[in-house]
């Protein structure tokens, strides 16, 4: 008990302090709005963590709920007139509704069925989003207004670079509070064995519901975020491979490990800024490095090392 | 009249290229339990490999014989090099060793190949045969005749020959095959070749029709799994009847209600299939025993 | 006066009638076995009568209240627990953290406070965990309380399970094999055990082919054979009864029996 405690500390103090250094280490802006990209697909992955690693839950659609939180604040302002905050929370409690909506009929579903109903659900928001161009602006994506906060105008690759940090600490935590608590619990019971979670009074219907939902608001969130920073949206932000790139960062880092959603996100995204070096074997390098690393570290890389580190402090 | 039978025969035909697709998806599912993402790559390079064969100078009749061959050693070192190593890792694990694959094979297309759109002339000719008022490419009936000899190959196969019936053992219990002397990995091997080719001889017949390009294959994959779990995944009618129907659907909610919207329509009608049959139309209701 | 009542339950799974007509009750603090053959339909009936299937046919009332047809969790409210045959403890997992999802219903679970953990969930979380460590210890498992369950020896589950489903305090506990796999020390545990969980006014409804066990501890017998009653009573008119002898030896062996 106290171990853990003093675990979730150090995982958030380790985090609070690499945010905080970087910024010493980074030559130029570029670097800033690299991380920045980072802190918000892991905030994202660390949602579909809570729903993939502890509910047991796939979801190949979860870029959706990205693209509603994106293009909430995209939209709000501009064709409904409200400001870019409440747009925010607009698009939070979109992607609620929705998750809770479909969640009960999608998550009654297994396995294989459970992937192709969410990766159905996922392209169906990218279409709408794709074809409903007279308030998204179609293929072509649209301009987002800055976020105005009390009248400070939120803009530049350095600000948002602790904005996104900050989000992302926050995210952290809560992510890691959740573990230790009946909600948590039962998330993690249910994965193990549904009727054995049943049988002793869990509402599984209810949780996977509710870790759908979290994961839901996470994505919102971290699209709102990403639209703001760049100031710019497209269609692909909610499209399929969008959600293959949320869960490879999930199943990469390690499923369960809220940890592993922040290193899988810094190896899934800076990768390929790496990569571009090598022109056009970018995908190439990709695909092989995405395969090598599933094969030798099959639970993922935080789990599979720190199991290693075990190994070695024990030996 | 003219205009339903134009959307039903177009909706077949492509409806046929979704049946192999899923048909492919159901094999290797069927020999391995792995979801294989890379699918759609498969019917790419059966199109990619024949257009730059003939470009070569190769006629087409080889040049498609060349792509199928392709298609089935990268579906061999696919399963080699990659599913092989992974053994027992668990399904989410292999669906992103699939994706990884897919992404490598795309990289691949684009450096080997090229990022242009690429056209094959139609096996025999341009001139629509008129059908009751329905104007047919004759491009359509070699896609449908196609996709018929596989599925009756496959079926002959699989119910005729010794080999394909350790294919439905090892589907059936894999443990159970093996234990009756069955290789259970020569018949994933076998299952990976057998479905690449699949996968290639979809992309050589559709793409005098539809185009092809390094790009194709990630839709390919989704429609291809969508049928697949639409007729009930693992079951090979279910399959060739999921891609059927998915293709009628694409073709008449197209034609009738939306263009637009045509690729909704697949999704939308899956999910609502889904929430009234949790196993898909064909799929065997499993009681979980505790 | 019976807690626990199922009165003509019947499930059919492609024709086969697996369960057929079997009725039971069950009081506070008594211990109640099923036994018959394998395939006889035991488990079957446990998962009809907790939730885990929809009867076909057939009444279940509990505490008076009738649940028929009621989903696995809402029994569990009403003072319904149960443990598996093969073992469903949730793997990766402490032992601990086992017993105290066995806790949920007693627990507040809102969503909010564990978000933001505040102060109330941490210290629910001790007297869950307090509680959770009195049952483990209760059950002889106080040593493993942290180590993961999936790693625990066969044994040790099964006394885990038992003790998730005590964690659950209910009214009616329904035990499938507890001493399957286990050795006669093990057993003799479990033996002890149930008595002592029977003697607080638990009703005790168990499977379990140690007929030793079974005849030592229990108050009443049902048999089923193919899925039908065979028999019930006292474990000595069970033992005595001859339909009894011969659905488990067949007729060769109960005539042999009877010579015997």
């Amino acid at each position: 008990m106290r171990a853990l405690m003093n675990q979730r500390f150090l995982t958030l103090a380790v985090l609070a302090v690499v945010i905080g250094i970087l910024p010493f280490v980074f030559p130029s802006s570029y670097y800033f709005r690299v991380a920045s990209l980072v802190w918000v697909s892991a905030l994202a992955a660390i949602g579909l963590n809570i729903l993939m690693g502890q509910a047991g839950q796939v979801s190949l659609g979860h870029a959706a709920f990205f693209g509603i939180g994106a293009y909430a604040v995209a939209i709000g302002p501009v064709h409904l007139g409200i400001p870019s905050w409440a747009a925010l929370l607009l698009g939070a409690g979109l992607s609620a509704l929705l998750a809770f909506l479909v969640g009960r009929p999608i998550l009654r579903l297994k396995g294989h069925y459970l992937a192709i109903a969410t990766l159905g659900l996922g392209v169906l928001v990218a279409l709408v989003i794709t074809t409903e161009s007279r308030w998204t602006g179609g293929p072509d994506g649209m301009p987002v207004e800055r976020l105005t906060l009390f009248g400070w105008r939120v803009s530049g690759s350095y600000t948002w670079y602790w904005v996104t940090g900050g989000l992302l600490l926050i995210g952290t935590w809560i992510a890691l509070n959740l573990d230790d608590t009946p909600t948590g619990r039962a998330f993690r019971a249910l994965h193990d064995s549904e009727v054995a979670a049943q049988v002793v009074g869990v509402d599984v219907a209810r949780f996977k519901l509710q870790a759908f939902v979290i994961a839901a608001v996470y994505a919102s969130l971290a699209g709102s975020a990403l639209a703001f920073m760049n100031g710019f949206i497209n269609p692909d932000q909610a499209g399929f491979l969008h959600s293959v790139e949320l869960v490879t960062i999930v199943v990469l880092g390690g499923l369960g490990s809220v940890v592993g959603s922040i290193v899988g996100a810094a190896v899934l995204i800076t990768l390929p800024q790496v990569l571009t070096v090598f022109h056009e074997y970018e995908h190439l390098l990709l695909g092989l490095i995405i395969i090598v690393s599933m094969i030798f570290m099959r639970s993922g890389i935080v789990p599979t090392l720190s199991s290693l580190f075990l190994r070695k402090a024990r030996s | 009249m003219a205009e339903f039978l134009q959307f039903l025969i177009s909706g077949l035909t492509v409806g046929a290229v979704y049946a192999l697709v899923a048909l492919g998806f159901t094999l290797i599912y069927n020999a391995s339990g792995v979801v294989n993402f890379a699918q759609g790559e498969f019917v790419m390079l059966g199109g990619m490999v024949t257009v730059f064969a003939s470009a070569l100078g190769v006629p087409l009749p080889l040049a498609a014989l060349v792509a199928i061959v392709v298609a089935m050693v990268i579906g061999l070192l696919l399963h080699r090099l990659a599913i092989e190593p992974a053994r027992g890792a668990s399904a989410v694990t292999l669906i992103i060793i699939t994706i990884g694959a897919s992404i490598l094979l795309r990289g691949l297309a684009a450096i080997v190949f090229d990022k242009q759109f690429h056209k094959l002339p139609a096996f025999t000719g341009d001139t629509p045969v008129d059908l009751l008022g329905a104007a047919i490419q004759p491009q359509s009936f070699w896609v449908l005749g196609g996709a018929a000899v596989v599925v009756l190959a496959l079926y002959v196969f699989l119910e005729h020959t010794l080999l394909g019936k350790a294919v439905l053992a090892t589907a059936a219990n894999r443990l159970a095959a093996r234990l009756v002397g069955i290789n259970t990995t020569t018949i994933m091997a076998l299952a990976f070749g057998g479905s690449a080719a699949i996968g290639a001889i979809a992309g050589i017949l559709v793409t005098p029709i539809t185009l092809t390009s390094y790009d194709v294959g990630t839709l390919l994959a989704l429609k291809g799994f969508a049928a697949a779990m639409l007729g009930g995944m693992g079951n090979p009618v279910g399959a060739v009847v999921g891609g059927l129907l998915l293709g009628l659907l694409e073709a008449f909610g197209a034609g009738y209600l939306s263009s637009t919207y045509k690729d909704a329509f697949a999704f939308l009608v899956i999910l609502i299939v889904l929430f009234a049959a949790p196993q898909g139309l064909f799929g065997r209701r499993v009681v979980e025993r505790v | 006066m019976s807690i626990l009542k199922a009165a003509d339950v019947g499930i059919s799974f492609g024709g086969v009638k697996a369960v057929d007509g079997v009725s039971f009750s069950v009081s506070p603090g008594q211990i109640l076995s099923i036994i018959g053959p394998n395939g006889a339909g035991k488990t079957t009936l446990f998962n009809i009568v907790s939730g885990v299937y929809t009867a076909g046919r057939g009444t279940i009332h509990l505490a008076g209240e009738d649940v028929t047809g009621m989903a696995p969790h809402r029994l569990a409210a009403r003072g319904l627990s149960r443990t598996f045959q093969n073992l469903q403890i949730f793997q990766r997992m402490t032992a601990c953290e086992n017993v105290m999802v066995g806790r949920h219903l007693r627990e507040k679970c809102s969503l909010f406070p564990a978000l933001f953990r505040l102060p109330s969930v941490t210290h629910q979380n001790r007297e869950t965990r307090a509680a959770a460590l009195d049952l483990l210890a209760y059950v002889g498992l106080k040593d493993v309380a942290d180590v993961p369950a999936g790693s625990l020896p066969y044994g040790a589950c099964k006394r885990l399970e038992i003790a998730r489903a005590l964690a659950a305090e209910p009214r009616v506990l329904l035990l499938d094999e507890p001493a399957a796999g286990c050795n006669a020390v093990e057993t003799e545990e479990i033996d002890h055990l149930i008595r002592q969980v029977a003697d607080r006014g638990v009703a005790v409804v168990l499977v379990e082919h140690d007929m030793k066990l079974v005849m030592k501890i229990s108050d009443r017998i049902l048999v089923l054979d193919r899925g039908r009653p065979l028999a019930e009573g006292t474990p000595r008119e069970v033992r005595d009864d001859p339909k009894v002898l011969e659905a488990y030896l067949g007729q060769h062996g109960a005539r042999e029996a009877a010579r015997a």
